[in-house]
């Protein structure tokens, strides 16, 4: 057969072509999905719970339906379909119905002809409750005792898994640590919003901010008891996600008050309802127990997880997955045991965020190789490299690693950094800790030079059938005279930031040679891309677009062959180079046809589905093949700590990561430069509290997210050690950077005060010493 | 109240206009001038900045009616701005640019860095930025493209 190369093109793969969205943001024309308005439009307002549990017995409209400029009032009596929607189970109600699980749980929906309107009004709507009992830890939930807060029970879902046998070591050293992590939010920087448009055939259309419009139109086709056809979910644009958009938010109330009221309707988070209208990082205590030789050969991990899922399930039953498997960090290890949970309470619910349990889980692992190292008086970074996982070893699910692993060279690249400024004492005020604050004068800083490595799993795990579609077309367009080919390519993959709309037209660019292609617009009206999470949409939709193009490849091919006869058969014969250039199909260099000739009036399209090779579900003791592809990344990170205040600064940070192959460059240390940084903000300052249920900080004055003055000079450097599986060799580039930062910043911390640090985000107290024992709540 | 507002370059009379609205709300939701943000409201994140007269500030905590008498330009109204057309460049070049939701604030507060000082150091444009948010890119690229577009408008005025 005819092989077509992929060669490097302006614009393809492998270069870092602007944004084709660029230049509307940075106009500020780019319409945001809280940037829509539609004729008649309305305005939308959730009335929410105040208690974290509580028996709804009786709810009162008159008083709303009444008030000014009011439309519609809605209750659970008015969900026509299923009241209930999750990503795994559908165990959260689109209004709560006959009991409360959270503070924030939407109970009514008001629309009004002004935001304002609708507000008031929907301090109208009079609920009569009646408290009851809130579970608060994971201790409480899994009482027997304590009454089951869904039918099941409140163990959401628990994985063991066991390689070989703990016990049988006799181990030198044994290092033991209970760490405990705080509760993250995704604050990406546009809130909840949306505009839901009733349509004449009864259906509706809902242009919203999603990470899987999909997802979204599954879910609301039950709760609105409309057949999927009738939904029509448009991607509009989105200010971030994180996570926070896997699951729907303000979806189906959109969809309901627009039915309900037939016009338009339009809604936009605050910040404080963003809070608490999304999931949350999972908080987590990991207790861990490490076993090595004197020489550091790791001998055994054993390491339990709770996390709390929160009132409903969301995707707690993939994250607690995540989090067992990956919880010995890349590091090889025959003898295991690894027990986690998830449990609902009545606090937030948690879900998706980046990282999504790996996150947890390499806060306990790295926390405990820097103790193991401390207690062997190694270096940490040549413990973990004596310990590190190579090509052929398995994990702990028994899943061997295939191919190169690239988690060596990262700790090489990391260890073989130079440029550690040594601790100037003279330093300006500036660059202390606690800057202009003046709080010091350098007499109580100590620099410490910390590491972190992480990984996880790209795709979706244990046997899900996941897909992403593409169409690609070629068209002829006139311009003036001329005829030239254009492309467009089509997918439902939610562009969410990350630059993926950039890498559907590099790739076009890559396999077809045509320069002008045009990415469209994203609704369900193409079968679904899957989600944009798990680090997947370049592999997958990715996947989906090159299949597209190599059959339209195909089919140039074929007719060259039919129209251009025996010239074209003869140049195009067996093993010869085909290749499609400048407008042509090129044997070798030869022109074989233009384009415009094989592609003719009508166009050309395709339209593939691309599947990745199968995943297993966990058999006994958490064995199989749960898991796609691997990716890592780690991190130096320099901290300074002033250890009289607790005050911190990082002086430097420098991430490596292995993406297999970087489509676009300057997006993929984008994704490294952003995702280290949410790292630091877990570190340093992130962390949503949590006071009987309530949410004690849901603004950006009282929850901090780092600013520009609390990331130090970051290098960023980038490996492509192909996945030989995946299309182009590439691997996720979205989370891995997000794993490490964390522990690398808190190590640095750790190096700085000599102290163990068992929460994460280290506050203060946490590293002065005269405060020791102060809240801390890991064992010695 | 009656609301007199001299916004891109033109007069807008509003009546009715709540005192207590702030000038971000009445750009977005009566002027449909959707290019300022609204991550906070609350003065925290910069997504909202606009300039009154020549100075940067988060329209979200100036009353609507505050700004009567004085000049408001938003994102949209330095189209034809020289710095600021240099500093569009130079995010979308550079890599400064994500999700998006930050970006006018970035573009605003950065025109006005860079009109104030041109030589504005690589420290001032930090500090200068320090009141915007950016949950994506972590700032690096941002950085990079505020230098990018000084050195440009160096070179170009040279
Ligand atoms: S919206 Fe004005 S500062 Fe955040
Ligand atoms: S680019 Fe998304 S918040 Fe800055």
């Amino acid at each position: 057969m005819t092989v077509l190369s992929t060669a490097s093109r302006p614009g393809g793969i492998g270069t870092s072509p602007v944004r084709p969205d660029g230049d509307l943001k940075v106009r500020g024309l780019f319409a945001f999905s809280s940037d829509l308005s539609a004729p008649e439009m309305l305005w939308g307002h959730t009335v929410r719970s105040p208690h974290a549990h509580a028996r709804v017995e009786h709810v009162d409209i008159s008083r709303a339906r009444a008030a000014d400029g009011v439309v519609a009032v809605l209750t659970a009596a008015d969900v026509p379909g299923r009241n209930g929607f999750g990503l795994v189970v559908d165990d959260q109600p689109v209004l709560a119905g006959d009991v409360v699980r959270y503070i924030g749980e939407a109970v009514a929906l008001v629309a009004a002809e002004t935001p304002e309107a609708a507000r008031r009004a929907a301090a109208l709507v009079d609920v009569v409750y009646t408290e009851l009992d809130p579970v608060g830890t994971v201790e409480e939930a899994l009482d027997p005792r304590t009454p089951p807060l869904h039918p099941d029970g409140n163990l959401v879902r628990a994985i063991d898994i066991r390689r070989g046998d703990p016990s049988r070591h006799a181990a030198d050293v044994v290092v033991t640590g209970s760490y405990t992590v705080g509760m993250q939010d995704q604050a990406p920087l546009g809130t909840e919003s949306g505009l839901a448009i009733p349509r004449e055939d009864g259906g509706v259309q809902l242009l919203v901010n999603s990470q899987w419009i999909h997802a979204d139109r599954n879910q609301l086709a039950a709760v609105l008891d409309l057949p999927p056809a009738k939904i029509d979910v448009t991607l509009a644009g989105v200010g971030g996600a994180f996570g926070a958009r896997e699951d729907i938010t303000l979806h189906a109330h959109l969809c309901l008050l627009a039915l309900a009221s037939g016009r338009p309707v339009k809604m936009v988070y605050s910040r404080e309802e963003s809070f608490v209208g999304h999931v949350h990082r999972h908080p987590a205590v990991l207790r861990y127990e490490h076993g090595a030789r004197a020489d550091g050969t790791l001998l055994y991990v054993r390491c339990a997880i709770d996390l709390d899922g929160g009132a409903y399930a969301s995707t707690s039953w993939a994250v607690v997955s995540n989090a067992a498997a990956f919880a010995v960090g890349p590091y090889v290890c025959d003898d295991v045991e690894i027990t986690s949970r998830v449990v609902y309470t009545n606090n937030p619910p948690c879900g998706a965020m980046r990282g999504f349990g790996a996150v947890q889980a390499a806060i306990g692992h790295e926390a405990q190789m820097d103790r193991l190292a401390d207690a062997l008086g190694m270096d940490p970074v040549e413990l973990r490299l004596r310990n590190v996982l190579e090509e052929g070893d398995l994990l702990p699910t028994g899943q061997p690693i295939r191919g190169v692993v690239p988690a060596r060279r990262i700790l090489e690249e990391l260890r073989d950094l130079v440029g550690v400024p040594p601790l100037d004492p003279a330093a300006g005020l500036l660059e202390m800790p606690g800057g202009v604050g003046n709080v010091t004068h350098g007499e109580g800083i100590r620099r410490g030079v910390g590491y972190g490595i992480g990984f996880k799993a790209g795709g979706m795990p244990e046997g899900i059938r996941d897909y992403a579609t593409a169409r690609v077309r070629l068209l002829p367009v006139r311009d003036g005279s001329e005829v030239r080919v254009v492309a467009q390519v089509q997918t439902a993959a939610a562009e969410i930031g990350q630059g993926l709309s950039t890498v559907v037209v590099q790739i076009v660019r890559s396999e077809l040679g045509v320069a002008d292609v045009v990415a469209l617009p994203v609704d369900t009206s193409l079968g679904s891309a899957g989600s944009s999470s798990a680090s997947r949409q370049t592999y997958m939709t990715g996947g989906a677009v090159q299949a597209a193009c190599r059959a339209l490849r195909e089919e140039l091919i074929e007719r060259a062959h039919e129209s251009f006869g025996h010239r074209a058969g003869s140049l195009l014969e067996h093993g010869h180079e085909a290749l499609l250039r400048d407008g042509g199909l090129y044997a070798e260099d030869a022109l074989v046809a233009p384009l415009t000739a094989l592609v003719g009036e009508e166009g050309l399209e395709a339209v593939r589905r691309f599947d990745h090779r199968p995943t297993t579900p966990y058999g006994v003791d958490g064995q199989g093949e749960p898991h796609l592809q691997f990716i890592f990344a780690g991190h130096r990170a320099v901290a300074d700590v002033d250890t009289e205040t607790g005050l911190t600064r990082l002086v430097r940070l420098d991430v490596v990561q292995d993406v297999g192959k970087a489509i676009h460059p300057v997006a993929v240390e984008g994704q490294m430069q952003g995702g280290t940084a949410q790292g630091v903000g877990l570190a340093l300052m992130e962390e949503i509290q949590v006071e009987r249920g309530r949410i004690r900080n849901a603004s950006f004055t009282d929850y901090l997210i780092p600013t520009v003055l609390d990331l130090p000079p970051m290098t960023t450097t980038i490996l492509e050690i192909p996945d030989p599986e995946a299309p182009y060799g590439v691997k996720g580039a979205g989370e891995p950077a997000t794993i490490s930062s964390t522990p690398a910043v808190v190590s640095a911390l750790r190096r700085a005060t000599g102290r163990d640090l068992f929460h994460v985000p280290v506050r203060p107290w946490d590293l002065i010493a005269e405060l020791d024992g102060l809240d801390e709540r890991g064992e010695q | 109240m009656n609301l007199d507002l001299h916004v891109n370059g033109r007069d807008h009379h509003l009546p009715d206009v709540p005192v207590w609205e702030s000038l971000l709300s009445v750009l977005r939701d009566r002027l449909a001038l959707y290019g300022a943000k609204n991550a906070c409201e609350q003065g925290e994140c910069g997504s909202c900045s606009v300039m009154l007269d020549d100075e940067v500030v988060c329209s979200c905590l100036v009353m609507a009616g505050q700004a009567t008498g004085r000049r408001v330009r938003t994102v949209e109204g330095l189209e034809q701005d020289r710095v600021c057309a240099q500093v569009r460049r130079s995010m979308v070049e550079k890599g400064g640019v994500q999700c998006g939701f930050c970006t006018p604030g970035f573009v605003v507060a950065g025109t006005g860095i860079l009109a104030a000082d041109p030589d504005a150091d690589d420290e001032t444009i930090r500090e200068g930025l320090a009141g915007n948010l950016c949950r994506c890119t972590g700032y690096t690229k941002i950085l990079e493209a505020m230098a990018d577009a000084r050195e440009t408008l160096h070179e170009d005025a040279s």
